[in-house]
């Protein structure tokens, strides 16, 4: 328990990306909050890449962390312009109006 | 030791219960909140455990800019209206149970992964751009990133370019009724179609068609 190793740092980044799969099941709201799992999940996968990284003693670990910040950047900005221009065609964003394909 | 265990309890019960709150709080801003909060957390354990730069640029890039982001849209869409109660009709909170099912499920493999790791600690030991003592973080992640992994590098850029006119493409559009100056109007005009010479007729004047 007092001994923090890798193993910690690995369940959080587990707890944390199951919640954020857990966030985009459960939510009836909007859709921004599923954008928002989405960035708790890339930001599970960067808590597991640093701490392999600094336990295993490699540098690439970081550098892939940085490369997944630029991409969930970029992924965010798309995210919300392509809700920004759904809301301002349909007047609504949330979950279960969003059904124009029929899925 | 003791002190390192403590921070690492604190912020990553601080993290948990903020993402928890993130999917669950009824409010949308609240949820941003949380998420800002969320980040800040996870920072300070990168911090903590010596990836310096990558902690600073979460906190820049998280919180200076993609959770201000997600701020202005939500204030921007008047989600206050679009807000309820959870479950609201009975066949779209159908697939629920199967989605917590598939949660639980992939939680306890990661699980099982992280103990399997346990037993098994020497599975790969790699050479290449090993930490080196004495170098401080942002030297050694410089030293890399610009050397072995340019290409990647110049990539990532790129896809910032991609995101930024994808970004702009589809917000942007053509308002109806809205007078903006035509350099190309304004300079390519002639004397000739600006002034006319009239025969002015005395006692009748000049009626301009306008």
């Amino acid at each position: 328990m007092i001994d923090i190793g890798l193993g910690h740092y690995l369940t959080l980044g587990a707890v944390i990306f199951s919640i954020g799969i857990i966030g985009i099941f459960l939510n009836r709201k909007n859709i921004i909050v599923i954008l928002m799992s989405i960035e708790l999940i890339l930001l599970a996968v960067n808590i597991n890449l640093v701490s392999f990284s600094i336990y295993l003693g490699d540098l690439s670990g970081q550098v892939f962390t940085l490369f997944i910040l630029t991409v969930a950047a970029a992924e965010a900005a798309i995210g919300l312009a392509i809700i920004v221009v759904y809301f301002r065609n349909s007047g609504t964003i949330r979950v279960e109006e969003i059904d124009k394909l029929k899925g | 030791m003791i002190a390192h265990a403590i921070f690492f309890y604190v912020f990553s019960v601080i993290a948990v219960v903020s993402a928890i709150m993130v999917t669950v709080s009824k409010n949308t801003v609240h949820s941003v909140f949380f998420l800002i909060l969320d980040f800040i957390s996870i920072s300070c354990l990168f911090i903590m455990i010596g990836a310096e730069f990558l902690g600073m640029i979460m906190l820049i890039v998280y919180v200076g800019a993609v959770a201000v982001l997600f701020l202005f849209v939500v204030m921007m869409l008047n989600v206050a209206q679009q807000k309820n109660q959870w479950f609201v009709s009975k066949d779209s909170s159908r697939h629920i149970p199967i989605g917590l099912l598939i949660s639980v499920i992939i939680f306890f493999e990661l699980i099982i992964v992280i103990g399997g790791w346990k037993y098994k600690p020497d599975l790969f030991n790699s050479t290449k751009s090993s930490l080196e003592n004495g170098v401080s973080n942002t030297h050694s992640l410089g030293q890399v990133l610009y050397t072995d992994y340019i290409h990647v590098f110049q990539i990532s850029g790129m896809i910032l370019l991609i995101a930024m006119i994808g970004a702009i493409v589809l917000t942007f559009r053509q308002r109806e009724g809205v007078k903006k100056q035509s350099y190309l109007k304004q300079i390519s005009r002639e004397r000739t179609e600006g002034v006319e010479v009239l025969e002015v007729a005395s006692n009748k004047g000049v009626k301009i068609d306008d």
